[in-house]
């Protein structure tokens, strides 16, 4: 068996606020039915904006928080409902990288300290020793194996998502989720961070989840990339095919806003303005989700939601395809 | 001829408890009416801290701001700050990153933007009110005369800022300043706040300052651009001169670091190494010097001396602030960075 | 909002019934018999027997809990049918053997002392307390900020006791400038309640008011540094407008909701103010049953005051949705 994920109806709806003393509660329907399988050693892009459930779908997978239905299965094991202690095991192989390098890292402890705990947790002696293995793995991202004693507020934020990513490596993961690993950092660092991750995970054949709302940020590092819009998967396509044809009409609108840096380029791609602001993830609308702010609605989209169908090599959820 | 809004040398000076900050050292810049500058740097380069500078927002703190910020004439620096106030609002105005901290969570959006319409005109809060909606509705709200009484919170993000961009020109200011206005928004709102801004000007002949650190929005809106480093200005001129013919190292590395749309995705981003400068420690002579790939050309200057803001080549409107001569310049780009552009 | 407020009277009478079963069910299980202390000296067996079928004491637990709940609402009557007969009209919290009066009588009798105090000083608190600090932080760290800081920080490290006690020395006994405190009732002679309760006043207010000056200072600078305020000053706004409609504004809300559960829990017996001024409020009836074991008086005074602290929790929760757009339920 190739995949090394395979998620299937994953669905996650968390309660809202209750409108009357006995009336029904509302529920935030943040990640509703996504279907997709990574492979083995494949980086997989994650993109939309907020509320799209991108975010809520890496903790998902990581089992960070319980899926409401669906079924997750990692390396050929269904942790969909495990609980923490059966899971512990497993978090060997399926780590996460942060957004935030200045909240993910406990500053009471030393670098040293954060880079070893998956260790302790995991209950491993790496062979040489912890210590040697932390400052190997400093090594690796690029940092001073010197600074083994240090605080994380000693550090930039660029050099602190270097300490998360070595954590992250530390138990020789088979698949990292990295929910938006650049987002907080400096334009010019951001490239350093990317560039690292690239390379770590071609060096270290791990499969990647790249979740991120940045489209250029994902075209340099995914191979696959898949479209999210308020909780659904609306189109799922390798990167060439996505960012030269894509099929959906959203897919077609988020790269049209994607400002273009070239001032002889803006104007020479075709734009599309949405209109209007994301709807609520409480109250979607019915059928096809994106048809308020499409163009090319029709009747059928409010009535039938579309199933995410092979077109090509991609999948698309649409009734009208490009 | 004069221009609508000129600074001349402006310095701004911070002391902390680390030492003096030299927040912005020296800028001078210019800009017309209908026209927008993008003042572009990452964070700590000193951009937020010119603007404020401009609406005379660091009279009274602690700060000190030496030279002149010349606006239709008048020098703000110099003026006192019950004269600046006046004109606060009314002459030029700001808009913030994040709309939901910038505007009061406990009054409406409808009292907020009246009363920004109330401190320079002599009108009843009806009046006020109704100016309230048609800004609203002129930035694209639905419904503004419902809105019109909804808070802040109850407003999306791209709304808010919609709503934060009608406050702000509810007294026709001739200067705009956005202060990273779309950094915290979803991309294809953001195209939707870029398009209105580009409108308004368009009706209103507004002069516009965009601040950012995101080199696509500053090229989709500004006419002129000034990239800052560690409080200086290091490159000034066109859009299409610094983005497609930048002259500085730092713009170099920026230009082939970030990633794009076009160009090959299996190439590695050509990284600047090293990190951003605290400004308490600002590195000798060029800022930009430790992080430069082209020092050794040049020698001992880039850690000795600051270079000057220079024309690129004789008579040019393109400045540039570096110590490589235009020979050796002209041919870096044209062998190294053009063809990773 | 009408639900809200349903809802929370409902955990509020929730909340009470608990108060007051525990506080039943502690008197249970003390080794004190209520009996033989309402007895009092001279005691003999027979008439503690008598007694304690007085009492009701020798029914069952919830027998006794659930007359005396049930009391509450619609009243009781002790020794019904015979010529010893005692009413005890509702709301029936108990009845006093040792003062021989029903306990709520006796809350109603101590009552006004206590809410003259409480509602006096608030107001004297409230007004130095958020003058100074709202001064302090206009006026931050310069040597008026420190100079009220440092005095606030004194005023609140002096116990109640020893500042009425001081304050009495001097301006009763030594000058002579106002009367013993006491209690009047203020709708006889205003002048004279005024007096007898400007010592009270003042002792609480000392303690509060620098409390209330530290709060309303760190308010008021966290406010000042945020966005909005900047935003304020970019429009144009004044300085006086800006300070009173944005920042102070902003900076009450938690003032108000903290003033409030002060004088919820105020109500139910300003304790060491009373009992230093020997005051006939709800505080010194409280420390008199506790110091007699007046189990009856006792048992009514805490749940007194736990229904004010909890009517002054909604309240207060209330005000900060009115105060607060963000936290309406919509």
């Amino acid at each position: 068996m190739n995949s090394i994920l395979k998620v299937e109806g994953l669905t996650k709806h968390f309660p809202g606020n209750k409108h009357s003393l006995f009336g029904k509660r509302d529920v935030v329907q943040a990640v509703d039915g996504i279907s997709f399988e990574v492979a083995k050693g494949e980086a997989i892009g994650l993109v939309g904006e907020s509320g799209c459930g991108k975010s809520t779908t890496g903790r998902l997978i990581t089992r960070l928080l319980e899926p409401t239905a669906g079924t997750i299965e990692f390396d050929g094991k269904d942790i969909t409902h495990l609980s923490n202690a059966q899971m512990r095991p497993i978090r060997a192989d399926l780590q996460i990288i942060f957004q935030d390098p200045y909240a993910s890292l406990n500053p009471r402890h030393t670098v040293g300290t954060i880079v070893a705990s998956p260790f302790r947790i995991g209950g491993v002696e790496p062979e040489g020793g912890t210590k040697k293995r932390v400052q190997e793995l400093l090594e690796i991202v690029g940092l001073n194996p010197e600074h083994y004693n240090r605080y994380p507020h000693e550090f930039s934020g660029g050099q602190r998502q270097r300490i998360g990513i070595a954590r992250a490596l530390a138990l020789r993961p088979k698949l990292i989720v990295a929910d938006e690993p650049v987002s907080a950092l400096d334009v010019s660092i951001q490239a350093q961070v990317i560039n690292l991750l690239k390379d770590l995970q071609k060096q270290f054949d791990i499969a990647f989840i790249f979740i991120a709302h940045d489209l250029a940020v994902v075209r340099h590092f995914a191979q696959r990339v898949a479209v999210m819009y308020l909780g659904n998967i609306v189109e799922i396509a390798d990167r060439d095919t996505l960012y030269s044809n894509p099929k959906h009409p959203y897919t077609k609108a988020l790269l049209s806003a994607v400002p273009e840096v070239d001032p002889d380029a803006v104007g020479s791609r075709e734009r599309i303005r949405l209109t209007g602001d994301v709807p609520n993830p409480i109250n979607p609308p019915s059928g096809c989700r994106f048809r308020t702010r499409c163009w090319k609605a029709q009747d059928i989209c409010a009535s039938s939601a579309p199933a995410l169908l092979h077109i090509g090599t991609s999948q698309v959820a649409c009734h009208f395809p490009e | 001829m004069s221009k609508f809004l000129e600074v001349n040398n402006l310095s701004i000076s911070f002391p902390t408890e680390d030492g003096v900050v030299k927040a912005v050292d020296n800028m001078s810049f210019s800009l017309e009416k209908g026209k927008t500058l993008g003042i572009v740097g990452e964070s700590g380069s000193g951009k937020s801290v010119t603007s404020l500078a401009i609406l005379g927002l660091h009279k009274g703190s602690t700060a000190e701001v030496s030279g002149q910020i010349l606006i239709d004439g008048q020098d703000i620096n110099a003026m006192a700050e019950n004269q600046v106030r006046s004109l606060r609002g009314k002459l030029m105005s700001m808009i913030f990153q994040d709309a939901l901290a910038a505007l009061h969570p406990y009054y409406t959006v409808g009292n907020q933007i009246a009363e920004a319409y109330l401190v320079h005109n002599k009108v009843s809060k009806s009046e006020a009110k109704k100016r309230a909606i048609e800004m609203l509705d002129r930035v694209g709200i639905p419904e503004p005369q419902k809105r019109v009484d909804d808070y802040p919170h109850q407003f999306s993000g791209g709304m808010r800022q919609r709503a934060m961009i009608a406050m702000a020109l509810s007294c026709n200011p001739s200067l705009l300043i956005a202060d990273e206005p779309t950094t915290a928004l979803d991309v294809t709102v953001q195209a939707q706040i870029i398009d209105l801004l580009r409108d308004l000007q368009k009706e209103f002949n507004t002069a516009i300052i965009l601040i950012t650190h995101d080199l696509g929005v500053v090229s989709e809106t500004a006419d002129d651009i000034l990239l800052m480093y560690a409080g200086k200005a290091i490159e000034y001129g066109t859009v299409r001169d610094v983005l497609q013919k930048p002259q500085h190292p730092y713009g170099w590395g920026l230009l082939t670091s970030i990633p794009r749309l076009t160009g090959d995705p299996e190439k590695s981003l050509a990284a600047i190494p090293g990190t951003p400068p605290s400004l308490i420690s600002v590195p000798s002579g060029c800022a930009f010097h430790p992080r430069c790939s082209y020092v050794k050309q040049v020698g001992t200057a880039c850690s000795s001396s600051i270079p000057d803001l220079l024309p690129v080549s004789a008579g040019a409107h393109h400045l540039v602030r570096c110590h490589l001569d235009t020979a050796a310049r002209e041919e870096i780009f044209r062998s190294q960075v053009a063809p990773n552009l | 909002m009408f639900n809200y407020l349903v809802r929370r009277i409902l955990s509020g009478v929730v909340v009470l019934g608990i108060v007051s079963a525990i506080v039943f069910g502690i008197f249970y299980i003390l080794p004190a018999d209520p009996a033989r202390l309402s007895c009092g000296k001279t005691c003999s067996e027979e008439l503690i027997l008598k007694i304690r079928h007085t009492l009701e004491l020798d029914q069952t637990l919830p027998v006794q809990y659930g007359r005396y709940v049930k009391g509450i609402f619609v009243g009781r009557t002790y020794l019904k049918g015979t010529p010893a007969e005692l009413k005890c009209s509702a709301p029936c919290l108990g009845y006093s053997f040792q003062t021989n009066q029903p306990v709520t009588q006796l809350l109603k009798d101590r009552l006004p002392a206590t809410a003259s105090i409480a509602f006096g000083a608030s107001i004297l608190w409230l007004l130095i307390g958020l003058s100074s600090g709202i001064i302090s932080a206009l006026r931050r760290g310069t040597w008026v900020d420190k100079l009220s800081q440092g005095v606030a920080l004194g005023a609140a490290s002096l116990q109640i006791y020893f500042v009425g006690l001081v304050l009495q020395f001097i301006f009763v006994n030594k000058l002579a400038w106002l009367p013993t405190p006491g209690y009047s009732s203020p709708l006889h002679y205003p002048l004279d309640w005024a007096k007898q309760m400007a010592l009270p006043w003042i002792t609480l207010a000392f303690l509060l008011s620098a409390i209330y000056s530290r709060l309303t200072r760190a308010g008021m600078i966290e406010i000042m540094g945020e966005d909005y305020v900047r935003t304020a000053r970019a429009k144009g706004l004044g300085n006086r407008t800006i300070k009173l409609k944005h920042v102070l504004r902003g900076a009450i809300t938690p003032i108000v909701t903290v003033f409030g559960l002060d004088l919820g829990g105020l109500l139910g017996g300003a304790v060491i103010t009373e009992y230093v001024f020997n005051i006939p409020g709800l505080g010194k009836l409280s420390t008199d049953a506790v110091s007699n074991l007046d189990l009856p008086v006792i048992t009514g005074t805490v749940i007194f005051s736990a229904f004010f602290i909890i009517v002054a929790n909604i309240l207060v929760d209330l005000l900060y949705a009115a105060l607060d757009p963000k936290v309406r339920i919509q």
